[in-house]
């Protein structure tokens, strides 16, 4: 079977990709992929050592109730990109430097 | 090598490929919509560890909830929106990127270093969970057992995360009202 240095090998490289992308990015959308991506990289951890615990299931209820909680932050900031679209007509995280009106 | 190494290997050769694509993407719409192909092999993976509960809750929730979601709100807020996001043509390697580059690789290094060491194959809990069958196997029938965790031990964070989701959706809607309604 597949060991568990592997899988975090693949999540250390999905989380630096992330990391990228939420630095360099100039888009507040594709900053939100670069979350996204970081997010799934901590699950795929999650999944993977949960595969050691079938009585409890620790690991995959986690990773669930990390799913739920990427679903909820996205509508957030979702929310909040196009407010902060309409009232700069920009989403670049650089032009937005006024917190008040 | 058995067919499930090959497997693993070719789906997060996938994943990752894709994740990079969408990272050095210049077109927006192209850049989501390859995020979809990671998600998907990112599904394929969670099926390679055993949690395909998971795996299809991902499949559901992330592909088809937050991603159509982000096109939506993509695709509905006007056709200036799409042009302005168009306008950011940069070349890829520019300088400007190098320091998020460096800072990408040197900790992805880094994180490479900290897994080799750790050696979590040997980890004494690992051990212990395999020695005393506490593991799961490929023919071990799970999702009835998560469903009894959840309403038994996970109760509370279940029910907490549940009033989460209630306020982040009052506050979603709440934010992306019409100005000047109120």
């Amino acid at each position: 079977m597949i060991s568990l240095t592997d899988f975090m090998v693949v999540s250390a490289a999905l989380f630096c990709i992330g990391l990228y992308m939420v630095i360099t990015k100039r888009n507040a959308i594709q900053i939100l992929i670069g979350i996204e991506l970081i997010l799934n990289a901590a699950i795929l951890n999650l999944v993977a050592f949960g595969k050691y615990d079938k009585v409890n299931n620790s690991g995959q209820i986690f990773a669930l109730f990390a799913i739920v909680l990427a679903a909820a932050t996205t509508a957030v900031a979702l929310a909040i990109i196009l407010n902060v679209y309409r009232r700069y007509k920009t989403i670049d995280p650089n032009d937005i430097n006024k917190l008040r009106d | 090598m058995s067919l499930v190494r090959v497997l693993f290997y070719f789906l997060s050769f996938i994943a990752i490929a894709s994740a990079l694509y969408a990272a050095s993407s210049k077109n927006l719409v192209r850049s989501i919509f390859v995020f979809f192909v990671t998600l998907f092999a990112l599904a394929g993976l969670y099926v390679l560890a055993l949690a395909d509960f998971v795996a299809v809750t991902q499949v559901v929730i992330y592909v088809g909830g937050i991603l159509v979601l982000i096109l939506f709100a993509f695709m509905l807020s006007g056709k200036e929106t799409l042009n302005i996001l168009q306008q950011q043509q940069e070349k890829l390697f520019s300088l400007k990127k190098l320091p998020a580059l460096l800072l990408a690789g040197v900790f992805f290094i880094v994180l490479i270093n900290v897994v080799l060491k750790a050696d979590v194959d040997n980890l004494q809990w690992v051990k212990d969970a395999i020695s005393f069958k506490n593991e799961i196997t490929p023919n071990a029938v799970m999702i009835d057992n998560i469903g009894i965790n959840l309403m038994t031990r996970y109760l509370l964070p279940f029910e907490a995360i549940s009033i989460l989701l209630l306020m982040a959706l009052i506050g979603a809607a709440h934010l992306s009202r019409k100005e000047g309604k109120v």
